[in-house]
């Protein structure tokens, strides 16, 4: 009997499976994010201490997540190709590099936008702070050097390689605030012994996050519809390329 | 809606994520397009992957 894994490993079987799945997905994270917008700016009080500036979180706080998920996936997706050679592991690595490098940009955007009228300043170099930067720039470096490389095989297993050696920013990001004396606060919303956030500000950060995350995962399968079609496109040409060669080493010499 | 003094601070984070989130799904839309166009390119001139040219029975 196949696994879900095993059934998904045919790209047209993907094609058809997304295809039916992703405007349910769509629809569902347009109506959260709805949702989460009216309890951010109707419904949810002003920070005893942030004011009307804790709003930022509800976005920046889910765009932090989702960079740190996006880079999982790129990762879990690595050790698909590497270890079990799944067809779809390298389409779900390179689709997932754009998104999670804008939500790791998001995330760095908005913190900075937040960190201004709070701490006073846009930017400093603390752990949590620099950590996420390298994130970024983990991102940049796996799309250039896929795109540097001309051999689709090759430069799937580098940036591979490089995806799982990257991997170690995670916990590094995630514990940076514990390890380091930092001016990012330490973990508020996931954290033994429950949230410290109140309830009228924890529930639309976490609807939000649910809606940034349906999102998330939206644009992942749209990215990579668009990677096997751009493969299928690719096939094709190198069809046509190699058989109008044949055809002309074959013609007569005049 | 008034949301305090640093108002212009959560207005520029919305507009941010907006405006990249936006671009983002612009690009995917586009691409997409791009790569349909260019499949049914292919396959209108009978180009498959065992070779191109007209299918068997078509005139």
């Amino acid at each position: 009997m196949q696994t879900w894994t095993q059934k998904l490993a045919n790209p047209t079987r993907f094609m058809e499976l997304s295809a039916t799945i992703l405007p349910w997905l769509t629809g569902a994270a347009v109506l959260t994010l709805a949702y989460a917008m009216y309890l951010a700016f109707f419904v949810a009080p002003p920070d005893y201490q942030q004011g009307e500036t804790v709003k930022i979180m509800f976005i920046h706080v889910p765009a932090a997540w989702l960079a740190m998920m996006g880079y999982t996936v790129i990762a879990l997706s690595s050790f698909g190709l590497l270890v079990f050679r799944h067809p779809l592991a390298d389409v779900s690595a390179k689709a997932a590099a754009p998104i999670g490098a804008a939500f790791t940009l998001l995330a760095l955007i908005t913190g900075s936008l937040w960190g201004k009228p709070m701490w006073g300043t846009y930017w400093v170099w603390d752990a949590r702070l620099t950590s996420v930067l390298i994130l970024f720039f983990l991102y940049l470096g796996l799309m250039a050097l896929r795109s540097s490389l001309e051999d689709e095989s090759t430069a799937a297993k580098l940036t591979a390689v490089l995806a799982l050696v990257g991997v170690v920013i995670l916990p590094i990001i995630k514990f940076s605030v514990d390890w380091w004396n930092t001016l990012h606060q330490p973990a508020s919303v996931l954290k033994m012994g429950g949230s410290t956030i109140h309830p009228d500000l924890l529930r639309p950060l976490l609807i939000s996050a649910i809606g940034f995350s349906l999102l998330f995962v939206a644009m992942h399968l749209k990215a990579m519809r668009n990677e096997v079609l751009r493969r299928r496109v690719k096939a094709l040409t190198m069809a046509e390329v190699e058989r109008a060669a044949r055809g002309h080493a074959a013609a007569p010499a005049e | 809606m008034d949301l305090g003094p640093h108002a212009a601070f959560i207005w520029a984070a919305y507009a941010a994520e907006a405006l990249v989130l936006a671009a983002l799904i612009g690009w995917l839309f586009f691409d997409g397009a791009r790569q349909k166009q260019q499949l049914a390119d292919l396959e209108r001139r009978g180009v498959t992957r065992r070779g191109s040219g007209p299918a068997k029975g078509t005139p």
